[in-house]
């Protein structure tokens, strides 16, 4: 099917909503009735069609809103979009990395035209029809990774492997889950994680990096996150929480099912072939819960989770404080009945 | 991650005899099309099928990392070795058939540095070679100290000196010509990394000056594979898969368990990025640890072992794999 796009805000008037279309492709992040973290990766080679795992970069209805979001976001603060001077050259991976693969599994939406160094860019959701030298910065109009995750939905970490870690060196982060790319640029894994609660103990962190350090060209990774957010805010950054961490506490009875959001990050991983950095994309979904628990089997398994949720969890997550009324109003959904394993709706 | 990384059906197009020790093999994609770009200092690991062995030795790519076209590698021919090399020499022909993986790098550039001071000893300069011609496009600024025994077992020495003049330095040890270290660290400019590439002695010694230099560890770079060593047959028990195999004198831990159909992960088979480590569940006799990537306390714990390189001798041996 061809995608409509669609006219929405995730600010202001809050206009976003998700089609059937989307509700059917959410991706629904607990394949079982309980969560705790874990390591749960694996290789992002396609998946069922039309699911957001089928494409190495998901395209959907929401395309045009977020990109006009982000660059909203942008234009008050600059420094979501940073490159310590040695990442360019991952930058250009990045670039490439995208063109070759939306203009391969969206060929009527993105093309890729390459004569040598000489590169010609269409896309045509956004009217962009550019030629351009591949390798040099002074012929687009923005530093290769700029340029490129100004037109790609997701949040976008290009970290530098050295000394057997990762390094937070460049990035594009403005549909953040309330951190911040200009307070971690150059820390290393364990420091930007640092704030986490339980997995350190847990040696999640020792794991997962060991992991990522190995991932190679050609055999990415993916993995679900998650957490909730009160109205479609795609920006919660700490830089902006004075605007909307007070919209927390607009929740009532009568609208936690409207304004209150399930969010789920898909973050894919990819080694990059030049620079041997690891591009690390987080895109990030938002269901409300009215459109949630149209899917029986999600309703019921959502209410469950909350209502068992450790609570250093829940206030990481920052919905310790609402998690009552979220719970309450979940509970109307869960008829106690048995719920069948993984992910897909029955 | 078992079993390394995505493959790729090469056709060797080419052999080149370097010098008596040497030959360079390209390998172009079987049926056409390009191959990835990947980054100077990374290895493929070769597959081949050597009558009922099925051997798998990684090789630098020496290629431009921006040519897809074809990667070439050279392999220097161990006559006292277990058999790779020479398999590669005598058995392999233009038109063949292999199997390559997808480059892998553990010896990367640091591109924060201002300058790549590159020190290689002998077949060491693999890696380098398509380093220099990757910051050579990016207009990065290294030199190259390469120590051979003499001009007729240097390989890529004439090349090296006819394109980059200014930047390469060659020693002939036959000569008694020495790469005089101290001199050549301490007139180096803040922001320099040095990345070393050749045998182990060289590796030490770089390594030991540079730090009691006070070069910090993070801009000391270097690359060394080891090749797994033969040694007296043994047995072990794999518990996960609930079979008992032998490793013959000439075959490592892990190809005994590829050739028993067991499926363990590995990258470098060399003993240094850590991707094979096993936990031994029991053992009665004694370990013999020739990776860099165990430190001594896990040595002495016997809990663990590095079967790309490493063996054992003794009564028993259970580990969880």
């Amino acid at each position: 099917m061809s995608i409509q796009f669609k006219k929405e805000t995730f600010r202001n008037d809050y206009t976003f909503k998700n089609s059937q279309w989307a509700i059917d492709r959410f991706p629904f992040p607990f394949h079982e009735d309980s969560y705790m973290y874990s390591v749960n990766m694996e290789q992002h080679q396609g998946g069922p069609a039309g699911s957001v795992f089928e494409k190495r970069f998901d395209v959907d209805e929401h395309y045009l809103a977020e990109m006009e979001d982000r660059a909203l976001v942008l234009a008050e603060d600059p420094l979501r979009c940073q490159s310590l001077p040695h990442m360019t050259l991952a930058g250009w991976d990045l670039l490439e990395l995208i063109m070759v693969s939306k203009s391969e599994d969206y060929p009527d939406l993105f093309q890729l035209h390459r004569e040598g160094n000489n590169w010609r860019w269409i896309n045509k959701p956004m009217k962009i029809d550019d030629q351009f030298v591949f390798m040099d910065e002074t012929t687009l109009p923005y530093g290769p990774m700029e340029y490129i995750t100004r037109q790609t939905q997701g949040d976008f970490a290009v970290l530098d492997q050295r000394d057997d870690n990762l390094w937070m060196d460049a990035g594009m982060v403005t549909t953040q889950a309330d951190w911040s790319l200009d307070f971690d640029i150059g820390m290393n894994f364990f420091e930007w994680h640092a704030p986490v609660p339980k997995a350190h103990e847990m040696g999640i962190f020792v794991r997962a990096l060991k992991f990522l350090l190995n991932i190679q060209q050609g055999s990415p990774a993916r993995r679900l996150n998650w957490t909730m957010t009160v109205n479609p805010l795609l920006d919660t950054s700490p830089e902006n929480y004075h605007k909307w961490g007070v919209e927390k506490s607009t929740l009532t009875v009568e609208n936690v099912g409207e304004k209150q959001h399930l969010r789920v990050e898909l973050q894919t991983f990819f080694r990059l072939p030049r620079s041997n950095a690891l591009v690390f994309p987080i895109r990030c979904y938002l269901i409300r819960l009215e459109e949630l628990v149209t899917v029986p089997k999600w309703g019921r398994r959502l209410h469950r989770i909350i209502r068992d949720l450790p609570e250093e969890l829940a206030t990481y997550k920052g919905f310790i404080s609402n998690r009552p009324m979220i719970q309450e109003y979940l509970s109307g959904f869960d008829d106690g009945q048995p719920t069948s394993d993984g992910i897909w709706p029955d | 991650m078992s079993a390394g990384t995505n493959k790729i059906a090469v056709t060797v197009t080419d052999i080149i005899e370097v010098n008596q020790l040497v030959k360079r093999f390209k390998f172009e994609r079987t049926g056409g099309g390009d191959l990835p770009v990947f980054s100077g200092g990374a290895h493929t690991v070769v597959e081949m099928l050597d009558k009922e062995i099925t051997r798998l030795n990684p090789y630098s790519i020496m290629s431009d990392p921006m040519d897809q076209n074809a990667y070439t590698i050279s392999v220097r021919r161990d006559d006292k070795g277990r058999g790779g090399s020479l398999f590669m020499h005598h058995q392999v022909r233009v038109g063949d058939e292999m199997v390559i993986s997808y480059p892998v790098n553990l010896f990367a550039l640091d591109l924060r540095a201002k300058k790549h001071l590159m020190i290689a000893g002998g077949i060491g300069i693999t890696p380098f070679l398509a380093q220099i011609k990757q910051l050579t496009t990016l207009q990065y600024h290294f030199e190259l100290h390469y120590s051979v025994r003499n001009n007729t077992v240097g390989s890529y020495v004439d090349e090296l000196t006819s394109f980059y003049p200014k930047n390469t330095h060659i020693y002939y040890s036959d000569d008694g010509q020495s790469i005089d270290l101290e001199q050549l660290l301490d007139g180096q400019p803040l922001g320099t990394h040095v990345y070393i590439c050749g045998p182990k002695d060289m590796i030490t010694w770089v390594y030991e000056t540079a730090e009691s230099m006070g070069w910090p560890r993070e801009v000391i770079h270097y690359e060394e594979f080891l090749a797994p060593q033969s040694g007296k047959p043994f047995e072990v028990l794999l518990e996960q898969s609930n079979k008992t195999i032998q490793v013959g004198e000439h075959q490592s831990l892990l190809e005994a368990m590829e050739a028993a159909d067991v499926d363990a992960p590995y990258l470098c088979r060399g003993g240094a990025c850590g991707q094979c480590e096993t936990n031994v569940i029991s053992s009665e006799g004694q370990f013999i640890h020739r990776d860099h990537w165990l430190d001594d306390e896990q040595r002495k714990s016997g809990k663990k072992i590095m079967p790309c390189v490493s063996r054992f001798e003794g009564k028993s041996l259970v580990l969880d794999r």
